[in-house]
């Protein structure tokens, strides 16, 4: 490829860099325990759960910034964040009542809200910075017993269920960004589906950082009962800022007995301009539990934006002949980093799990995947497939792959495979042969490589994925 | 005058004292070939002649440079043009080696072909069952395995399979000049037949083809109104089907000097 076609497929600014006007109300910048005791007065919280945040708080504070990916983290000024910030109006019921502002928004970003009801079944709680605006199907899913609503209204209906598996799965001092998010976190979505309980549409929650200098720490938690399935969608797209903003998230998930929960996420967070100014930092921990028998997990990632990603979304098998499966593509152009992949932890046996990792670097970016499969002493007949592939569009950019395996049973069968590929000039003029000209070769050859993981979203999220690839390596090649 | 003018709309192709050399070395020196619509021309010459560059140049590939001479295509400077708007002007080259491109289908990959041409003749892209209905006439045509066309572009494919997929590919893209750079190497005489056949159904007087091959049998069924060897980056001699009967009983070496 030459460097010059090279420049102009990574020239394309970010299409969905905008900012709407809601009057914002920010807590002044700035973290310590009366900034947290006040989140939490404001949020109406119980006791138990200030006394978690101050836990967390205080255990953060004795932590240090991780320092082993393979990232350039510019310092961070933890004391110039703000860490609260909600809508001013009262959330809506209906439509009707939310911010025509908002709803504007969403238009822009190809998601009107009203169509997307009524045309995918698909129940939407969007989350604009900290607070939920809105939540739909809500009544449908409840006949059911299906709890999806917002992290907050969780906590004040129903405490009981948060208190019991809300940091089980990621204990606050599991990193410093999960204690950070522990003791500031804002809101998020909680889903609980009942034993036996088969979700009946994809439930989705679009996230979207609104607020200058606002931190966003969004928390999530899913808890799927016994014999009960979901299929649960994150997209997140942002709007175009100067300031480098912080996204540090949890999202939990327990999967009981014979349960299936699949997590799709299509991450679209600005990832700064071509010269590598601005862009959101995210520094998200994700983490499921198989912790029943024949319980399933399946994390489904696109990765486009983001300045620096940090996340790896990761499963503990528990429960005997549980499954676990990671598929991703991540996107890294222009100054982008991303240093991204899954930890296996087997412990039940017969467990398997399967990683299918594919990046894509252009520009001068680096993408590194980083995976762990632990086999623990007690996982008889544990099996891992890994398969990770980085293609390289230039070469300028960089794309890294670091294994790590540590095997403690005999029995268990762990293979790892890697691929380095380049878009060849040969392929990229086969193409032109053709009449297609060299972006949409890009495209076709980007979402043939990555055909295998877009496969595996759902529908309605696999199309957005694809246009994404191919606006996010617009410029790249030529 | 009226005879003038008949000759300008008739001529296809008209390469001038081309140059072209990559690395800075150069292949081509000096090629000079006029193609009017209607007629195949067959290229005949040993290995390393210039063959293959002949048909990269004319086809837009950037890895060679044109130093010299002009192409004139249907009355406009073909050499200003990128590759894909020589594809969308109807040039169309069967690759002597065929290119694989992993994970992407033939069906994605023909209906992106096509679109990009309707595209740039301003025609509305393809619909679905047009586009079907395509596919499937000229899959027979070129007695092609439907599987094939469900895999990724050339992915697996044996050497004939490709072969074949090449010319599938242009009967699906009908394109007015159709170069094809041994395409008849390393096939049955099977194949061979689906590869004349191919092009033969192409022929009209408004298209016409450049046929690159070493042997003559395909000439059986391709019947060339020339035949040209290329050596050394230029056209040495030129004569009718007779030419590639003689170059198959004697070789090259007479024609050398
Ligand atoms: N990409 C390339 N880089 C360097 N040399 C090349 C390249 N392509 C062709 N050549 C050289 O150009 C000459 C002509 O090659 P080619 O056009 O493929 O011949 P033919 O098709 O007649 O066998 C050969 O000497 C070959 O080695
Ligand atoms: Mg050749």
């Amino acid at each position: 490829m030459s460097d010059e076609i090279l420049y102009e497929v990574t020239q394309n600014e970010y299409k969905y860099g905008f900012t709407t006007d809601i009057e914002t109300e920010i807590i002044p910048p700035g973290i310590n325990e009366d900034v947290i005791r006040l989140i939490s007065k404001k949020k109406n919280e119980p006791e138990w759960l200030l006394d978690f945040r101050l836990k967390a708080y205080r255990h953060w504070t004795t932590m240090e910034m991780p320092d082993w990916a393979y990232l350039k983290i510019p310092p961070i000024d933890y004391q110039a964040i703000s860490y609260f910030a909600a809508p001013r109006k009262n959330a809506p019921k209906s439509l009707d009542e939310v911010d025509p502002e908002l709803l504007k928004t969403f238009e822009k970003l190809g998601i009107p809200l009203e169509e997307q009801k009524i045309l995918s079944g698909m129940a939407v709680d969007a989350v604009m910075d900290s607070v939920s605006v809105k939540t739909t199907f809500r009544e449908n899913l409840a006949e059911l017993g299906i709890i999806f609503c917002s992290f907050s209204e969780a906590v004040q209906e129903h405490p009981d269920l948060v208190q019991k598996y809300m940091a089980t799965v990621v204990p606050y001092a599991d990193n410093y960004f999960a204690a950070l998010n522990s003791a500031v976190f804002s809101d998020g979505s909680f889903v609980y589906i009942p034993k036996g309980v088969r979700c009946p549409m994809e439930l989705s929650t679009y996230f979207r950082i609104n607020a200058a200098n606002t931190g966003q720490f969004e928390r999530t938690l899913i808890i799927a009962e016994e014999g009960s399935y979901v299929s649960y969608l994150e997209g997140c797209t942002a709007p175009m800022r100067d300031e480098n903003q912080l996204h540090a998230a949890i999202v939990e998930i327990v999967v009981m007995k014979d349960a299936e929960v699949k997590y799709s996420t299509v991450q679209n967070w600005y990832p700064g301009d071509k010269d590598g100014s601005g862009g959101v930092y995210n520094f998200v921990t994700k983490r499921g539990i198989c912790k029943g028998e024949n319980s399933r997990l399946s994390w489904t990632q696109v990765e486009t934006g983001s300045a620096i990603t940090w996340k790896y979304p990761s499963c503990i098998l528990l429960g005997d002949n549980s499954s676990a499966e990671f598929y991703s593509v991540a996107v890294t152009n222009n100054h982008q980093q991303a240093d991204t992949g899954t930890k296996m932890i087997h412990i039940g046996k017969n467990t398997s799990s399967h990683i299918l990792s594919k990046g894509i670097s252009a520009g001068v970016s680096n993408n590194s995947y980083r995976g762990l499969v632990k086999i623990n002493p007690k996982a008889e007949n544990a099996r891992n497939f890994s398969q990770c592939d980085s293609m390289l569009l230039g070469d300028k950019c960089g794309a890294h792959t670091f294994p790590y395996m540590e095997v403690n049973n005999d029995t268990a069968i762990v293979e790892h495979e890697a691929t380095t590929s380049k878009i060849s000039e040969d392929q990229i003029f086969y193409c032109n042969q053709r009449g297609i000209d060299t972006e949409t070769a890009v495209g076709l050859i980007v979402n043939g490589y990555a055909k295998e993981v877009l496969n595996k979203l759902p529908m309605e999220f696999a199309v957005e994925a694809q246009k994404l690839l191919q606006i996010t390596l617009e410029g790249s090649v030529g | 005058m009226y005879f003038s003018t008949r000759l300008l709309v008739c001529i296809m192709l008209e390469i001038k004292n081309l140059h072209a050399s990559v690395n800075g070395k150069e292949i081509l020196k000096g090629v000079d070939l006029t193609v009017k619509k209607g007629e195949i021309h067959a290229i005949m010459g040993p290995n390393g002649s210039g063959k293959s560059t002949l048909a990269s140049v004319i086809t837009g590939n950037p890895t060679f440079e044109v130093t010299k001479g002009n192409v004139i295509y249907e009355g406009i400077d073909l050499l200003e043009l990128d590759p894909e708007e020589r594809a969308g002007a109807g040039i169309f080259l069967s690759f002597q080696y065929p290119i694989e491109i992993p994970g992407v289908s033939m069906v994605n990959f023909m209906r992106a072909a096509i679109n990009a041409q309707r595209k740039y003749r301003d025609e509305e892209p393809i619909s679905a069952t047009e586009f079907l209905r395509l596919m499937r006439e000229k899959k027979e045509l070129v007695e092609m395995d439907t599987q094939l066309t469900n895999r990724s572009v050339n992915e697996g494919f044996s050497g004939g399979e490709k072969k074949r997929n090449e010319i599938f590919q242009m009967a699906m893209l009908e394109p007015k000049l159709a170069i094809l750079d041994e395409t008849d190497s390393g096939l049955d005489i099977d194949a061979l037949r689906v590869v004349a056949n191919g092009v033969n159904k192409l022929k009209s007087n408004e298209n016409a083809s450049i046929v690159i091959t070493h042997y003559q049998r395909l000439l059986d069924y391709i019947v060339p109104d020339y035949v040209h060897v290329l050596h050394d980056g230029k056209i040495i001699k030129t004569g009718d089907k007779s030419l590639a009967l003689e170059l198959e009983e004697k070789g090259y070496d007479w024609l050398k000097k």
